[in-house]
C-alpha cells in the first residue's frame, strides 16, 4: 500500500471506442506485457413494464467513489501480478448501446488478467457509490439497482 | 452540533435536496436517522446505507461529526 492520492476515475458522458483504442495503443511500448483483458460495461435497453430504457444518467458520491476505486486498485495490484490497470466510469448521460465503464488490466501472463478483471468489476459493482437513473422513452425514470 | 447530511440518487429525490443541515445533540447514527425521519418520513421506507467520512457505518456507530451521507443501493458499471 502507498499513500498516493486517488485518481479521478470519472469521465463526462459515454466512453468512446476511440478512447478505448488509444488506451490499447499506448501499451505497445510496454513490452513486458503478454496479456491484456478488458471489461466494457454497456447501457442495456431494458424493458420494464412495457417501457424501454433510453439512457442512464449517472451520479456518484465522487470523493468516496474515487477513494473506493483507489482501494480496489491497490487490492488488485497486491492480489495479482499486474503490470498496469486503468478504470474509467461515466458520469452524466449515457445512451443505450454506449459504454459506461472501461476496466483494462495488463500482465505478463494471461491467467492473472482473467482473475483480476472479475475481481475488479465485482468489487466496483458492490462497493462504489455510483447511482444510475434509467430514463424511459416517455421521460419517466426509475433508479437502477445492481443485481 | 450542526451536521451536514448529503443525499444521493433516489434519496435526493425524496428529500428534494442534495444536502442539508441538522442541529443534533445525540451520539449515534440511529439517533441521527430518527431526527432525519421527522423531517423526511418517506426515507424510512427506502433502502440505504450511511457513510461517515466516506466509510460505511452501522446504526450503532458514534457520530464523529463530518461527512455524513445517505447512499441508496449502488448501480455502477
Amino acid at each position: 500500500m502507498n499513500n498516493k492520492k486517488p485518481k479521478n476515475v470519472f469521465k463526462d458522458g459515454a466512453i468512446s471506442s476511440e478512447f478505448i483504442a488509444n488506451s490499447i495503443a499506448k501499451h505497445q511500448s510496454k513490452t513486458s506485457i503478454g496479456a491484456h483483458n478488458i471489461f466494457l460495461g454497456q447501457v442495456r435497453a431494458d424493458i420494464i413494464d412495457d417501457k424501454t430504457v433510453l439512457d442512464i444518467e449517472y451520479t456518484a458520491y465522487e470523493d468516496m467513489a474515487n477513494a473506493k476505486f483507489h482501494d480496489i486498485r491497490e487490492a488488485a495490484f497486491s492480489k495479482f501480478d499486474l503490470t498496469c490497470m486503468h478504470i474509467y466510469h461515466s458520469l452524466g448521460k449515457v445512451n443505450t448501446g454506449e459504454i459506461c465503464m472501461f476496466v483494462f488490466v495488463s500482465s505478463p501472463r494471461r491467467k492473472e488478467v482473467f482473475k483480476a478483471i472479475e475481481f475488479i468489476v465485482e468489487e466496483i459493482k458492490a462497493n462504489v457509490p455510483v447511482f444510475g437513473k434509467e430514463i424511459f422513452e416517455d421521460k419517466t425514470h426509475q433508479w437502477k439497482v445492481n443485481t | 452540533m450542526r451536521l451536514t447530511i448529503k443525499y444521493f440518487g433516489l434519496l435526493a429525490e425524496v428529500t428534494q435536496c442534495s444536502e442539508e443541515q441538522f442541529e443534533f445533540s445525540g451520539m449515534l447514527i440511529s439517533e441521527l436517522l430518527e431526527t432525519i425521519y421527522l423531517k423526511h418520513p418517506k426515507l424510512k421506507e427506502k433502502d440505504f446505507q450511511v457513510a461517515q467520512n466516506q466509510i460505511i457505518v452501522t446504526n450503532e456507530t458514534e457520530i464523529s461529526g463530518r461527512d455524513i451521507a445517505l447512499l441508496p443501493p449502488f448501480s455502477g458499471g
